[in-house]
């Protein structure tokens, strides 16, 4: 290629991309891709699936449907769920039974892997799609 | 006259710097130490460890539903085909057929993340040799994967989707929707990244001829994926060892002769292609059927050895466990596709520049935390 076939040849495939460019300059406008995150916070949903934190469900008078059966402790790869239990006597039947004294989730120690959730048989744990972990001092909480 | 003495040459002498392993264009924390005379590179060494997790050590200890969600990180960007390779070693083991459905989506999902991969790579690929323009498109068109990969799996980047003898959930409502959505924009800006890239008079120059590696050097080193493709290696798992619906359909394979650094760029760029050929194949007929055969809520494998590789979208990924018939693997190895493509760097920077040099590292792909495990 002689010397001034290749400047020729530079500047066109510059202005080729530089077409791509402008095109985006002039058509997108003010619809950016990113999303302006802390200001849409109210408007920002999550999908069903997204897997923030683990929660234990309580209805309307309180009460989970846990049993203690310790399945998702034995799940989790990392420690990150305790059950503190303790043996009482079943008040129908009067028989021995195991009670659930604490469900303790350590939010800092999960990997969000979503195995405890799936090894609970009573589908008393969920995924909350809460991600924001973190309060400003500014916020009310 | 008098003859004036020739001034003695300029004493030259070698001298030391690093590279990382907090330097951008490393990607990770990787520390390069480098030996150079003026610009040019006599030596590179790369020095590992500094993310290392023992992850292999953690799969001894943990049941095969456990080691699945170490995996994802591994090579993060490829993390549902690392999912994957231990499902698949797990599930031959242990003898179990998962229905075609699994197979179909497992697939679909494998191809998406190479895009996904190849995107990035691709955007940090231009942002390495200063045209940060690439950088927002590319990850444009990823974020619409990581939202398929939201929708469905329940996260973007370590989804833990793949179990041994399926998918932890169905497939959601919006997958195929979204999935064809994601085809018909991703074709439209595929061409974009030529005309911004590829043809880029000055990228061509930074890309062509530099960082070389032959045939017969990809193989010695064992090279896998788009490095070892580009200088002709065909050394594509899913052409010669199909696993999951790659069977089912039918593509190309990327392959290059040139070995260079543009020869392993035009290799990504066409498997993005390929993948979305691949895709196509499959979003359209996916068999109806459930999405998880039932196995033993404690895993056992029989004893023995069992080996299951795939291609991830750096290369060949093997897992490699021997049990004992417990319920932990006795030892698990991954071959993993970085380390390889590491240890040839020295061979392909040596007498290069250190601009070169950054081109290569960036055509070689590395994701640091697949190196040192
Ligand atoms: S999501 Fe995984 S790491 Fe977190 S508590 Fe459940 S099982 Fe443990
Ligand atoms: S698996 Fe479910 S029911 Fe059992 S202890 Fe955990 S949360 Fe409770």
């Amino acid at each position: 290629m002689s010397y001034f076939t290749e400047i020729y040849h530079g500047v066109k495939t510059l202005l080729t991309g530089m077409r791509v460019t402008g095109r985006y300059f002039i058509t997108s406008g003010k619809s950016a891709i990113t999303q302006q995150y802390p200001d849409n916070r109210a408007s920002l949903k999550m999908f069903d699936r997204f897997r923030g934190e683990v929660v234990m469900l309580h209805d309307e008078n309180n009460e989970h449907s846990c049993t203690g059966c310790q399945k998702c402790e034995l799940a989790c790869p990392n420690g990150s769920i305790e059950i503190i239990w303790d043996r009482g006597v079943d008040p129908e039947t009067g028989k021995k039974k195991k009670f659930i004294d604490k469900h303790i989730y350590h939010l800092g120690m999960c990997t969000q892997c979503g195995l405890c959730v799936q090894a609970c048989p009573s589908n008393a744990i969920v995924w909350a799609q809460k991600f924001r972990k973190t309060r400003s001092t500014t916020e009310p909480s | 006259m008098e003859t004036a003495t020739i001034a003695p040459p300029i004493k030259s002498e070698e001298y030391f710097i690093n590279m990382g392993p907090q330097h951008p264009a490393t990607h990770g924390v990787l520390r390069l130490l480098l030996t150079l005379d003026g610009e040019i590179i006599k030596k590179v060494e790369p020095d590992l460890g500094y993310i290392h997790r023992s992850i292999e050590k953690m799969c001894e200890r943990n049941s095969y539903q456990q080691i699945i969600h170490l995996t994802d990180r591994l090579d993060y960007l490829s993390s549902h085909i690392n999912n994957e390779a231990v499902c698949l070693a797990v599930e031959a083991a242990l003898g179990v057929e998962v229905p075609e459905r699994v197979k179909v989506v497992r697939t679909i999902l494998d191809e998406l993340i190479r895009i996904s991969s190849h995107c990035l790579w691709w955007g940090v690929m231009g942002m390495d040799l200063g045209a940060l323009t690439s950088y927002f498109y590319a990850f444009r068109d990823r974020e619409m994967i990581n939202d398929i990969f939201e929708e469905t799996c329940g996260a973007r980047l370590t989804m833990n989707y793949n179990v041994p003898g399926g998918l932890m959930h169905d497939i959601h409502p919006n997958f195929v929707a979204r999935t064809r959505e994601f085809l018909a924009h991703f074709k439209t800006k595929l061409p974009e990244y030529d005309r911004l890239l590829t043809d880029n008079v000055i990228f061509q120059k930074r890309t062509k001829g530099v960082g070389v590696l032959s045939r017969q050097d990809a193989i010695a080193f064992g090279a896998s994926g788009p490095v070892g493709r580009a200088s002709g290696y065909s050394c594509d798992v899913r052409v010669h060892h199909p696993y999951s619906a790659l069977p089912k359909v039918t593509f190309k394979e990327a392959l290059r002769t040139e070995g260079d650094s543009f020869a392993r760029y035009q290799v990504r760029i066409q498997e993005m292609w390929e993948s979305v050929a691949i895709i196509e194949q499959l979003i359209d007929a996916i068999p109806e059927g459930p999405h998880q055969v039932a196995t033993d809520a404690v895993i056992k494998l029989p004893k023995g050895e069992f080996y299951q590789k795939v291609e991830t979208a750096r290369g060949e990924l093997g897992v490699f466990i021997i049990s004992t018939g417990t319920k932990n693997p006795y030892r698990l190895k991954f071959r993993s596709p970085g380390f390889s493509n590491l240890s040839l760097l020295n061979h392909i920077a040596v007498g290069g520049k250190i601009g070169d040099l950054v081109a290569t590292m960036a055509t070689l792909d590395l994701v640091i935390p697949d190196i040192d495990r």
